[in-house]
Parts: structure tokens; C-alpha cells; sequence
């Protein structure tokens, strides 16, 4: 080597040690900026986030160009390009809704909608980058899997499933769990037969969006009879910041079958917002059970806004169990239609909302036929300056003789300056049916605050095993290890709320 | 051996006619071992007493001490009064829906005695006192106070007082509303209490008919605010007799019938 070329080199590792440098100094700052962002927004117990090459070369915004792309990557069927394209239009079509949550920082060119963090699906999470597993790690989901606590696992991360297993015995039995782009290959009349049947293409605007932009969530399907004893679990993970995520859910447990599924959901904490706009497709066919449980818990800068919706035929049952304690804003009403006689329907939903939160969730109940039933339990506190509501539609029409429906809605303020909502819509028409309708607001008292302190408590403890106990009706229904999550969320979620 | 002296307490509540004041310079000394009667017409200001000395935030003390081994408890969080050792039975003890009674009273016991108790002798210790407080096992599973009756509600403060063995306990009224049977169980409770941990017992009543189960030490009147005569057991009979006309102040309405 001459002296010349080694002085090049040389200059060229200066330059290169400064580039180094100024990208640390930035990182220092982004890491600082962060770190008082997560003692800003209090104890999140899952704002890291991992490094982010796919994230930070994708692009932000949607275009028709943007949803053939992403239909071309995945190198899908006319047919399913077809339906996407009629969600992008329908999304144009609809204004934004007036109602519900604040969306007038709302704007879909801020967000990307296409994150592919991998090439393909790791076989095991050994093959996972490092980082990637590290964070299933941390939040315990290969765990979990190998203590058997569940029978299948789907981890979605930002727009992809990069990983999905389940137990051997089930797969014998024919159960397929799997991720929806892979089940669009692999079973393509059980999709085109299902998919966007419940919630149709123009259903709404955010389940337009879903349509036009979705990537990932699960395909299930449960044969005649077969019983899934352990749930099946699905995580879904945001990574890098102004992320959109489309996950696209679609069950359907045939005849006699029983499934339950549980999703739980985490992001990192940004100074920008992030939305995850999710579709979930439900179809129970008749004497079927499935349950499906979300314990939601984004940080506070994503708007989770989700349309879930169960077609339940006749003597089945669709149980709706529905915890929303994060995110900036969500508007999420699971709905059962219950289309045929004895046709059931139940959702009990706990929506959390803390400072700078606003959860408006509830429920939505349609009777078409006779002798159908529904239940919605909904429950949520405020505190901290936080908004919920409980919106809830219940539907009896012309025909539906011998229903019945009861709804109970409980709201609990903190402290003086939160507010709670309730807005119950009921619309009956038939005469021959039974309606029960209960709704309160408590704060927690200076009296039950007293008792408790009186027996020992602290005042923080006190306030904690009130709300606890407020919540025991819906964190009953939950497997135990999200029972316990759920109340330590909500104890995180208490932080601070004494002073 | 521990003692409780309350000297010269002034308290007040805010109504929505401003402050008043109810407690107008109570004193009292209670004792280890000893049983006080406290006795009065109804808006005597005898709860409040009873509330005051628990430290329930809708009464601010305007004067006074009360000491507990020296220490004033006046100055303390209701959380901190009831680890130095007083008891407050109440005469309508609030629900907590969803929190079931057995991890209720396990958290309070781990707090007032500053660690868990040991999973087997509690198990025995509540098992047994609930029995001999006549309370079915599925008891213990339901949430706190939530439905019971009022016989349920006054057991389930006795069995708290046996379970926490404080030092001094406060009996709000605990005789109200309580069918003759149901009377005393209640009252055994509080007598097994005392026997056990040589509690020391403050008894806010109205009526004589408790006294017959729990045997006072010392009864006192307690009228406008203060006690205004103290005597031996007595002085319940004579009570009994004449009712609390002559203790109010000149003027005053008694509306106070000895039942």
C-alpha cells in the first residue's frame, strides 16, 4: 500500500469516526428525549423500542399506488387486490366521524402503512434478529408458549407476522392458525367465503382503511367439534414511530367447536402518534362457542381504532371480553349479530382512561332472529384528567320474539376534574321481548377511602384495592396470568392518581 | 398495659351552614382491661368522638391531644391510628364491591402487624373466629359488606376487631339494628377480645340493653359536646330510669327516648 491510498483511508476514517460521533450525540439526544417522555407519561412498563432499519425506509402515506404495492409485494389474487381497492375508495368516500374521540390531529398521510421488518416467518425464535426476540422476551410470549400457558402463538411486528406456531395435536385435528396473508395463499375459498362478509369493504371509515392497507393478524378455523382447551395468543407489537397497523383477523369455529383467543398489544413511547386501525371477523356457526379476549395496552401515542364484529348463528355463543387500559384515543365497539334463534351474544369491556386518554368503547348487540340473548357488562374509570365513555347500540327488530338484552354500565371517576359518558342506544322493534338497561356513576368515596384506611391501609392501597375490586367483574372472566397483568396495569395505571 | 387520654378535644364539621363545632372539650382516659360506656342523646356529638379519634377527614380537630402511650394520634393518617393500635367498629361500614372479605382482612392484617401472617394460623385464626362469630365459611368469599344485612355487617366489624387485636376499639353503636341473638354473639366478640388482648373498650351507645353483654367499667354521659357526668355502672340504670333530660343543656328539646 502507497502512503497516498493509506492517508485516503485515513481521512476517510476521520470522516467516518465523525459520522459515528454525530450519530451518537443524536441518539444521546433521542434517547434523553425519550427517557423524559417515559417519566412524562409516567410507569409504561414496554415503551423500548428495538433498532429500526425497515421502519425508517418506509414511506409515509396512502395512495392507490401505495395499496397495489403493497398487494403486489404480497403478490396476492386479483380478487383481493379488487377488495382492497373498494376499502381505499370507500375510505376517500366517508368523512371523518364527528363523534367519539378528538380526531382533529388526525392525519392518514402521517402514518406508514406498509413495515416489513423481515424477509420471511421465522421457524423458531431463535431465528428472530436479537432485538426482535429480546422483546418478545421481555413481554413473555416464547414463555408462555413453552410453559404450554397457550396453545398457539402469532407475534405480529409492525406489518408482519414474523412468527406463528401451534401445539402439534391441534394442527392433527385440523385446526389451522396462521397468519391471514399466508391463509390467502394456502386457503383461498375458505377467505374469499369469509373474508369482508361481516364487516363489508364500506363499513366504516378506519375499517375502509384496514381493507385498503391490511397486513398480518390471524386466520383461524376450528373444525366440527373440536374444542381448542388452552387459548390461542396473539401479540402485536409496533416498533418504529408513525407506524400504521392493519392486522386483519379472521375466525371461524364451525360447527360445535370452541375457541378461545386472547391479543395483547404494546408499542414504544414516541413524541408522534401512531395508529393501529384493526379488522376483526368473527363467524360462529351454529352451537359454536368462541371467546376473544383483547388486553390492550398501547402507549399513549397511537390511535387504536378497531372495528370487531362476530356473525353468531344459531345456539351459538360469541363472548366479547374487551380491556382497553393505553393508547391516545380509542373507539373500538365489538358487535355480535346474532342472526339465528338462541343465538347468543356477551361483551364485557373495561376501558381505562388515564391523563391525556380518551377511551370511547362500548358495544353493539343485533337481533335478528327469535329467542336471541345479549349481555354487554361495560365498566371504565377516569382519572387523571382521562376521558371514557361507553357507547353502546342494542338492536331487537321486527321478528326477533322472545329476545331478551341487559346492559350494565358502571363508570367509576378518581377524581374531580375527569369525566365519564354514557351513551345507550337502544332500538326495539318487537314487542315480545325482554330489555334491562343499568347504568352508574360512582366516585370513589371519601367514606370507602376512610374504611379501608382505618383497617391499615395506605391511602395509595386503599384507592388500589377499590378500583381492583371495581374492575374483579371483567378481570374474573380473563386466564389468570392476564387477570394478574390486567390488575398490574391498572395499578400502574393508579400511579400517582393519590396525593 | 396501654393507655389511651384524650384531653380537652375540640372538633368541627363543615355543614352547609359553615363550620360548627360539635366537640367541645372532651376528656377521657381509658385504660387497658377497661370497658367505658359512653353514653348520650341522639346529635350528643358521640359519633363524632367516634370518628375524630379515627381521623375521618369530614372532622377537623380545632384543639386537644389524644394520646395513645404518649403519642398523639390526632396528628396521624387514619392508616397510621390504626397500626398504633385503635379500632374504629362502625355503625355503617361502607361496601367495596369486588374485593372479596378474606383478601380484605389478610391485607389489613399484614399491614397493622407490619408482615404477612403465616398462611396456616391465619387460615385457623379466621376459620375459628368466624365460626364463633356463627358466620357461614362463604363468608369470607363475599365482597366486603357488600349486601349484608345489618346483623352481617355488625359481625363482620367484630370479627376485624378479633382478628386485628387492637389496642383500644371504639364501638359505634354497634348494638343498633341487632335482634336479640344476634346481640350476643356480637357482644361475646367483643368480650372474647378483651380477654384475649386486654382491650381497652370505648362503647358509644344510646340504649342500655348492650350493657347486659358487655359489662361496663365506667359509664359516662356525653351531652353537647362533652361529658357532663361519669359514674359506675350505676348510672346506666339510672339512665335507664330517668333518661338524659337533665343533662341537656336549658331549653333544649330532648327527643331521647330510652328504648
Amino acid at each position: 500500500m502507497t502512503d497516498p491510498e493509506r492517508n485516503a483511508d485515513a481521512s476517510q476514517d476521520v470522516e467516518m469516526n465523525q459520522y459515528v460521533a454525530d450519530r451518537a450525540h443524536v441518539n444521546e439526544d433521542k434517547i434523553k428525549q425519550d427517557d423524559q417522555l417515559i417519566s412524562e407519561f409516567g410507569e409504561y412498563g414496554y415503551g423500548w423500542h428495538d433498532a429500526d432499519s425497515a421502519g425508517e425506509s418506509a414511506k409515509k402515506g396512502i395512495s392507490e399506488d401505495v395499496v397495489r404495492s403493497i398487494s403486489a409485494d404480497k403478490g396476492e389474487p386479483d380478487w383481493m387486490l379488487d377488495i382492497r381497492l373498494k376499502g381505499y375508495q370507500s375510505f376517500l368516500d366517508k368523512p371523518m366521524p364527528d363523534w367519539g374521540v378528538d380526531l382533529s390531529g388526525f392525519n392518514a398521510d402521517d402514518f406508514k402503512y406498509y413495515v416489513k421488518p423481515l424477509e420471511k416467518q421465522a421457524q423458531s425464535w431463535e431465528e428472530l434478529p436479537d432485538d426482535i426476540r429480546n422483546t418478545y422476551d421481555k413481554l413473555g410470549i416464547p414463555e408462555a408458549e413453552k410453559n404450554r400457558l397457550v396453545s398457539g402463538v402469532a407475534a405480529q411486528y409492525e406489518s408482519e407476522v414474523i412468527y406463528n406456531s401451534i401445539r402439534e395435536d391441534l394442527k392433527e385435528q385440523g385446526v389451522i392458525f396462521l397468519d391471514t396473508d399466508s391463509a390467502v395463499k394456502q386457503y383461498p375459498e375458505l377467505v374469499k367465503k369469509y373474508f369482508g362478509k361481516v364487516i363489508p369493504p364500506d363499513d366504516n371509515k378506519f375499517g375502509a382503511l384496514n381493507t385498503a392497507a391490511w397486513s398480518g393478524g390471524s386466520f383461524v378455523y376450528v373444525p366440527k367439534g373440536v374444542h381448542v382447551d388452552i387459548p390461542l395468543q396473539a401479540y402485536f407489537r409496533i416498533n418504529t414511530p408513525n407506524m400504521g397497523q392493519f392486522e386483519r383477523t379472521l375466525i371461524i369455529a364451525d360447527e360445535g367447536s370452541y375457541v378461545h383467543y386472547v391479543e395483547g398489544c404494546t408499542a414504544p413511547i414516541y413524541s408522534t402518534d401512531s395508529l393501529h386501525a384493526a379488522i376483526v371477523e368473527i363467524f360462529v356457526e351454529p352451537h359454536a362457542r368462541v371467546r376473544y379476549t383483547t388486553v390492550q395496552n398501547w402507549s399513549n401515542n397511537v390511535y387504536n381504532l378497531v372495528t370487531q364484529r362476530a356473525y353468531v348463528r344459531e345456539g351459538a355463543t360469541m363472548e366479547w371480553i374487551d380491556g382497553n387500559i393505553g393508547s391516545k384515543a380509542t373507539m373500538k365497539y365489538p358487535a355480535c349479530i346474532l342472526a339465528e334463534p338462541y343465538a347468543k351474544g356477551e361483551t364485557m369491556s373495561l376501558g381505562f382512561a388515564g391523563q391525556g386518554q380518551y377511551q370511547d368503547t362500548g358495544a353493539k348487540m343485533i337481533h335478528l332472529a327469535p329467542h336471541t340473548s345479549s349481555t354487554i357488562v361495560a365498566k371504565s374509570i377516569a382519572r387523571g384528567g382521562g376521558r371514557s365513555a361507553y357507547r353502546g347500540l342494542v338492536k331487537i327488530l321486527k321478528g326477533a320474539e322472545g329476545s331478551s338484552s341487559s346492559v350494565v354500565c358502571d363508570a367509576l371517576l378518581v377524581d374531580e376534574f375527569s369525566r365519564s359518558d354514557t351513551y345507550p342506544h337502544v332500538d326495539v322493534r318487537e314487542d315480545d321481548v325482554s330489555m334491562a338497561h343499568e347504568a352508574t356513576v360512582s366516585k370513589v368515596s371519601e367514606d370507602q377511602l376512610f374504611y379501608l384506611m382505618s383497617r391499615g391501609l395506605e391511602e395509595k392501597e386503599a384507592m388500589g384495592m377499590i378500583v381492583r375490586g371495581f374492575v374483579e367483574p371483567i378481570s374474573r372472566q380473563l386466564p389468570m396470568e392476564y387477570a394478574l397483568e390486567l390488575n398490574r396495569l391498572v395499578e400502574l395505571q393508579m400511579e400517582g392518581s393519590v396525593g | 398495659m396501654a393507655t389511651l387520654e384524650i384531653k380537652d378535644l375540640y372538633a368541627s364539621v363543615e355543614t352547609k351552614e359553615g363550620r360548627k363545632q360539635i366537640l367541645k372539650g372532651v376528656n377521657l382516659t381509658v385504660n387497658s382491661n377497661e370497658t367505658h360506656a359512653i353514653m348520650g342523646p341522639n346529635g350528643s356529638g358521640k359519633s363524632t368522638l367516634a370518628y375524630t379519634l379515627a381521623g375521618h377527614p369530614k372532622y377537623q380537630v380545632d384543639s386537644g391531644v389524644a394520646l395513645l402511650d404518649g403519642e398523639d394520634i390526632l396528628t396521624m393518617t387514619p392508616d397510621e391510628r390504626a397500626k398504633a393500635g385503635l379500632f374504629l367498629a362502625m355503625q355503617y361500614p361502607v361496601e367495596v364491591p369486588g374485593v372479596s372479605m378474606t383478601n380484605f382482612l389478610r391485607t389489613a392484617k399484614t399491614e397493622i402487624d407490619g408482615k404477612a401472617p403465616a398462611i396456616r394460623q391465619w387460615t385457623k385464626d379466621l376459620s375459628g373466629a368466624m365460626k364463633k362469630l356463627r358466620m357461614d365459611a362463604k363468608f369470607a368469599q363475599r365482597s366486603v359488606n357488600e349486601g349484608f344485612s345489618g346483623g352481617e355487617k355488625k359481625r363482620a366489624e367484630v370479627l376485624q376487631l378479633e382478628l386485628l387485636k387492637p389496642k383500644f376499639a371504639v364501638l359505634d353503636e354497634t348494638d343498633s339494628g341487632l335482634d336479640v341473638d344476634a346481640l350476643r354473639i356480637v357482644s361475646e366478640g367483643v368480650n372474647r377480645a378483651k380477654e384475649n388482648t386486654g382491650l381497652g373498650i370505648m362503647m358509644v351507645t344510646h340504649y342500655t340493653r348492650i350493657l347486659k353483654y358487655i359489662k361496663p367499667d365506667i359509664v359516662h354521659v356525653f351531652a353537647d359536646g362533652h361529658f357532663v357526668k361519669t359514674g359506675g355502672p350505676e348510672l346506666a340504670d339510672e339512665l335507664e330510669e330517668s333518661g338524659y333530660d337533665r343533662y341537656l343543656p336549658e331549653g333544649a328539646n330532648s327527643e331521647s327516648a330510652l328504648a
